[in-house]
């Protein structure tokens, strides 16, 4: 009895290649690759170096966002208002290097100003108990508004005395000639990574998904972690503005239009679950590149771009039909 | 001495007077069942005893000393741990993780500390192993029976060294077998010299399990004796107000 009790206990339910067949995050990537290989034999455009340096260059600014969204997801929250943050950050960091300030206080005002906004958020949701989707609505809106008050609707591309330095950040390639945003991409996605899996943060951030009632009996800090969750989501945004500035050495208030829906895509399409518990870092990423990849192709191949909302909301779609056809197995 | 004691014990909201002068003991190894209808005043007192709410008039005493709590982190650090009816636990976390939730063991030193899996996954399986139920730490819970549920909640009282354990309907909502894995749960822990409190509605398992039955009408204490000298027709009579008091 005392042997197999011990047996019973000690063993694993899954191996690890289980695990990872199982997961969606998995066949995502698994697509990307044969996409990627597939497009290298029907096009002699997708494999050549200038194209892989702009699609890896292209989807790190919604990989960046779609970690901190990912977070959020993760508790079974969303934040509509990123890509605005975005913009309003952008413009931020842009209007205060016009005035003549340095790089280093222009990207301090940015950030403030991200913290800031995902703060009142979170003090909005997990104080006050507004549903997500409404507080973030309206920062939608009100992100936006603000950026245009900031600049007065103009365009910025004048950056003041660090202006090159600024450019370079975003638009350089220090290192191996891997473009700038890619690296801090890559920075980023492991420092999630290793919060989620290794911190006891990370295991508020899925036990506040999985069951917040339960996590607030166990004594679980729910109403901290969510308010940190918010500013983490809107600190996403407002570095990859920073970057996505120093890329596109000019700032207009409609840059991240639009955006939320398509970093929601990723996270979603990467195995983030809308009703929370569950998401990856790695997955967050892959769901971005798989957006990305299916944009340039479409481009490559002589698609018409009107076809392109449909090529992505059908990978969407699909992504997610794994695994409903996944859990309906699991339950029969 | 006993482990707990309450004296004179009430507790008003505004005009309700949900619970009215009720004073027990708990010792150490000993299941008491505490029963009454719904509205009874039963999860009132729990409520006061998990630190959920301050009693209106009346002490708590601990092994003696006089117990005062305002947040329900405080039960726990006297020793008083609660499974919750709805057993409180995270569908999508392991069964290690749920027992250690809110106490995760971690390794490293100062900021830089890290979950401590293997030392958790260890310990987890310890206590399953001590509960004599299969549950296999690395499992998710939502792939778990309701008897290996309870058993992951209930492992949750063993971290530390509890006193005692209040037990909300931990037999409500399951089958009959895994009822009977509860049960054993319970003597598992009555064995271990932990006083536990179950609050049921299902006078077999009362029966059962418990040295001593509490039956609470309408905020007042009307019974307090051994299963013994007691039976489930008196029980049935005390809790509807077929007998007044005995």
């Amino acid at each position: 009895m005392a042997i197999t009790l011990d047996r019973a206990i000690g063993q694993r339910q899954q191996s690890w290649v289980t695990s990872v067949l199982s997961s969606q995050t998995f066949w995502v990537l698994v697509a990307v690759i044969l996409a990627c290989l597939f497009l290298s034999v029907a096009t002699d455009t997708f494999a050549t170096p200038k194209n892989l340096y702009n699609i890896t260059r292209n989807f790190t600014f919604v990989a960046i966002i779609a970690l901190g969204m990912t977070l959020v997801i993760i508790t079974g929250g969303i934040d509509l208002s990123v890509g605005s943050v975005l913009c309003l950050c952008s413009m931020v960091l842009a209007v205060v290097m016009n005035a003549g300030y340095s790089i280093e206080i222009g990207i301090a005002a940015s950030v403030g100003t991200a913290l800031l906004i995902g703060g009142f958020n979170g003090v909005m949701i997990a104080y006050l108990g507004f549903p997500p989707f409404v507080i973030t609505l309206g920062m939608l809106s009100i992100a936006r508004s603000l950026a245009m008050v900031a600049s007065n609707n103009t365009v910025v591309f004048q950056f003041g005395p660090d202006h090159d330095m600024l450019l370079a950040l975003g638009g350089g390639a220090w290192f191996f000639g891997i473009a700038n945003p890619v690296i801090y991409m890559i920075v980023l996605a492991l420092l999630t990574g290793f919060v989620l899996r290794w911190t006891k943060f990370g295991r508020y951030v899925f036990a506040i998904g999985g069951n917040e009632h339960a996590a607030t009996l166990t004594g679980v800090p729910v109403r901290r972690i969510k308010v940190t969750v918010y500013m983490i989501s809107a600190l996403s945004a407002g570095v990859a503005g920073i970057i996505q500035t120093g890329w596109l050495g000019a700032v207009t208030t409609n840059i991240g239009a639009g955006m939320e829906l398509q970093v929601i895509a990723a996270a979603v399409i990467g195995g983030a679950n809308l009703a929370g518990g569950l998401g990856t870092a790695s997955g967050a990423l892959i769901g971005a590149a798989l957006i990305e990849v299916i944009r340039n192709s479409l481009g490559l191949l002589g698609i018409n771009a009107f076809w392109q909302g449909t090529f992505i909301g059908g990978a969407t779609v699909l992504a997610v039909l794994f695994d409903r056809i996944r859990s309906f197995r699991q339950s029969e | 001495m006993a482990v707990l004691e309450l004296a004179n014990i009430s507790k008003h909201f505004g005009a309700i007077q949900a619970v009215n002068d009720v004073s027990f003991t708990l010792q150490a190894g000993e299941v008491v069942g505490l029963m009454g209808d719904n509205g009874a005043g039963k999860s009132t007192i729990v409520k006061m005893i998990a630190g959920n709410y301050r009693p209106s008039h009346g002490t708590m005493r601990m092994n003696g000393a006089e117990l005062v709590m305002h947040r329900p982190v405080e039960a726990r650090q006297h020793g008083i741990e609660i499974v919750y009816q709805d057993l409180a636990l995270c569908d999508n976390l392991s069964a290690a993780a749920n027992v250690f939730l809110g106490r995760e063991l971690r390794r490293g030193v100062g900021p830089l500390r890290i979950l401590d899996y293997k030392s958790m996954y260890r310990r987890a399986g310890e206590i399953f192993k001590e509960l004599k139920s299969e549950t296999r730490p690395r499992d998710l819970v939502k792939q778990m029976s309701g008897g290996q549920r309870q058993a992951v909640a209930i492992a949750r009282t063993m971290l530390s060294e509890a006193k005692i354990v209040l037990m909300d309907e931990p037999t409500a909502a399951i089958s009959v077998r895994q009822v009977a894995e509860v049960l054993n749960l319970i003597r598992q822990l009555r064995d271990r010299g932990i006083a536990v409190v179950l609050i049921s509605h299902r006078m077999p398992d009362v029966f059962d399990v418990a040295d001593r039955v509490i039956v609470m009408r309408r905020g007042r204490k009307v019974a307090d004796k051994a299963i013994a000298a007691s039976s489930p027709e008196e029980v049935t009579g005390l809790i509807t107000g077929a007998i007044e008091q005995v």
